[in-house]
């Protein structure tokens, strides 16, 4: 089952039927994305496999996790804000266990080789590390 | 020019007949005509090269060097008569000189190999700045085994190489240089010749690599003196997983064999074993045959062409592209000189290279982004990678038309 945010983001992609509007979409996304400062733009919280560098962070406040990231490259900025839409404000049991498939049903990862797709794969599961690690905590 | 009627095309040099060739050349990619300007990475192969390929294992695949069935020898012959071809491409001395590997890498490491047993402590290696990865880890590798010291050749801000720090770094511990002949990251055309000459002068041995180089310029081995130089036949219009060493044979006699293996011995006896003759000391285990053989079509077929007729329809498109992508804002080529193979290593100012490319392969434009294995150049100018443009001679001025739009449509979506 798709989250509702995912569900919104599917809808929203589906609007577009060229590959032009989606990467403008992207790429208007990732222009507004908030900035995560410098201070976290370290290898610490660099993603690896990824051609454009990714610095992802988490923090949980009340049960929920937030996530903020930034990238050296636009289109991979709008990739991850996409991403941040579809897994920010949830539990970090409900990010552990949330399904990846929108990612299929928008059409990104027809539209990214192995190489920029290892990059995506790196993103959810950088996503899904922060969330078990939270979880793990809250059980703690 | 080619000067036999017998291996030139009746009409010379004909883009249209040499298209027709490339079966790939004629497909689409995300909707759009495939426009290839990532040769630099790897060349598309002619229908010639993938016959031979076919060829081999639909008529005549068996082992070879060792069946006395007919099928097994003539597949040996015909895997030695590319070794006679590329033998004659690069104008080797002996046919025994010529090893085929797996591809540059593969040479280069089997050379660096050996080294491990010829360097001592306080040796030392130059290397240069703009080295693929390929050939600057196998080196480091045998210096971290033996103490030798890896030191490296600076380039200047357009990429060449700074030859009087080469004269200042030469000296009587120097046992190897090590330097491309083309910049894979860049395109610029080292001075070879003159790094052999002084090289050699200081009683240093130079290992060229070659894989950027073989396909857009003529090398004659002999007359360059080189001691060792390679290539992969995968950027000669020939399949992946073959290329060629070339060394010297008093260099290769001498030099510790890599892999053992079948082929590779003379005898083996569990108290020892003694090796094969060149070439095949070097060849151990059943080789790429298919690959071999398919190897000496593209050699064949680039004569068809002739390397003449090739730099100079590349040069051509370099030009074209070179001053339709300045005419862009904030536009910048790196290695912009004038020697230089048909790559254009580019970013704009502001766009990250990946972007770029991204939309680009939206539009049907296969071009490389990134690090192109060649990190320390991207650390020389402080960036993140580039976008490379790499031609052959099978592309034309329409395609490059189609870049530099391609370049101005991604730049006003991304700016």
């Amino acid at each position: 089952m798709n989250t509702q945010a995912q569900q919104e983001i599917i809808e929203e992609f589906a609007l577009f039927d060229d590959w032009m509007d989606k990467y403008e979409h992207l790429i208007g996304l990732g222009k507004s994305l908030p900035l995560i400062s410098d201070q976290y733009k370290t290898d610490e919280f660099l993603i690896k496999g990824c051609q454009s560098k990714v610095w992802l962070r988490a923090d949980q406040k009340e049960g929920r996790v937030y996530y903020s990231a930034d990238s050296d490259a636009i289109i991979t900025k709008g990739i991850v804000s996409v991403l941040i839409r579809a897994f920010s404000g949830l539990s970090a049991q409900d990010i552990v266990k949330a399904p990846t498939d929108f990612i299929k049903e928008i059409g990104l990862s027809d539209h990214l080789s192995p190489t920029r797709a290892n990059g995506l794969v790196s993103m959810i599961k950088q996503m899904k590390l922060y969330a078990t690690a939270f979880a793990a905590q809250n059980n703690a | 020019m080619c000067k036999s009627d017998l291996t030139c095309r009746p009409m010379g040099f004909s883009i249209d007949n040499i298209r027709a060739d490339f079966p790939i050349l004629h497909r689409q990619v995300n909707g759009k005509p495939l426009v290839y300007f990532d040769n630099a990475a790897t060349s598309q192969k002619p229908q010639q090269v993938i016959d031979a390929l076919v060829h081999y294992y639909s008529h005549q695949n068996a082992n070879i060097h060792r069946g006395v069935h007919a099928l097994s020898q003539e597949a040996t012959d015909a895997y030695e008569a590319a070794r006679d071809l590329i033998q004659s491409f690069f104008n080797a001395k002996h046919r025994e000189e010529i090893i085929l590997t797996s591809g540059t890498t593969h040479s280069i490491n089997l050379v660096a190999h050996g080294y491990r047993s010829l360097l001592s402590q306080g040796d030392e290696i130059i290397v240069g700045q703009a080295e693929h990865h390929s050939n600057i880890v196998p080196w480091q590798m045998a210096c971290d085994l033996t103490g030798a010291i890896l030191r490296v050749l600076p380039m200047d801000q357009n990429g060449q190489l700074k030859l009087d720090d080469f004269q200042n770094l030469l000296n009587t511990k120097t046992k190897l240089v090590v330097v491309n002949q083309v910049s894979n990251a860049l395109g610029t055309i080292n001075p070879i010749k003159t790094i052999i000459d002084l090289a050699h002068k200081q009683g240093a041995r130079v290992l060229i690599d070659g894989a950027q180089a073989s396909s857009h310029i003529k090398v004659d081995v002999h007359a360059l003196d080189v001691d060792y130089y390679t290539t992969s036949a995968h950027k000669m219009c020939g399949p992946t997983g073959v290329g060629m060493l070339y060394g010297k044979k008093e260099l290769l006699e001498a030099l510790p064999a890599y892999q053992g293996g079948g082929e590779m011995i003379k005898e083996v006896y569990f108290e020892g074993t003694t090796y094969a003759g060149l070439p095949h000391k070097f060849e151990a285990g059943t080789p790429n045959i298919a690959g071999g053989i398919a190897f000496g079509a593209a050699i064949k077929y680039l004569n068809s062409i002739g390397l003449d007729a090739i730099a100079k329809h590349e040069d051509e498109l370099l030009q074209y592209a070179t001053a339709g992508l300045k005419d862009i804002d904030d536009l910048i080529i790196y290695g912009d000189v004038p020697d230089k193979t048909a790559v254009i290593s580019f970013n704009i100012n502001g766009l990250h290279p990946y972007d770029v490319g991204t939309l680009l392969d939206q539009m049907g434009i296969a071009v490389r982004t990134g690090q192109h294995c060649a990190q320390p150049v991207m650390d020389f100018y402080g960036i993140p990678g580039t976008v490379r443009a790499s031609f052959a001679f099978y592309n034309t001025k329409e395609e490059i038309d189609l870049l530099i739009s391609g370049v101005r449509r991604a730049v006003s979506m991304l700016l």
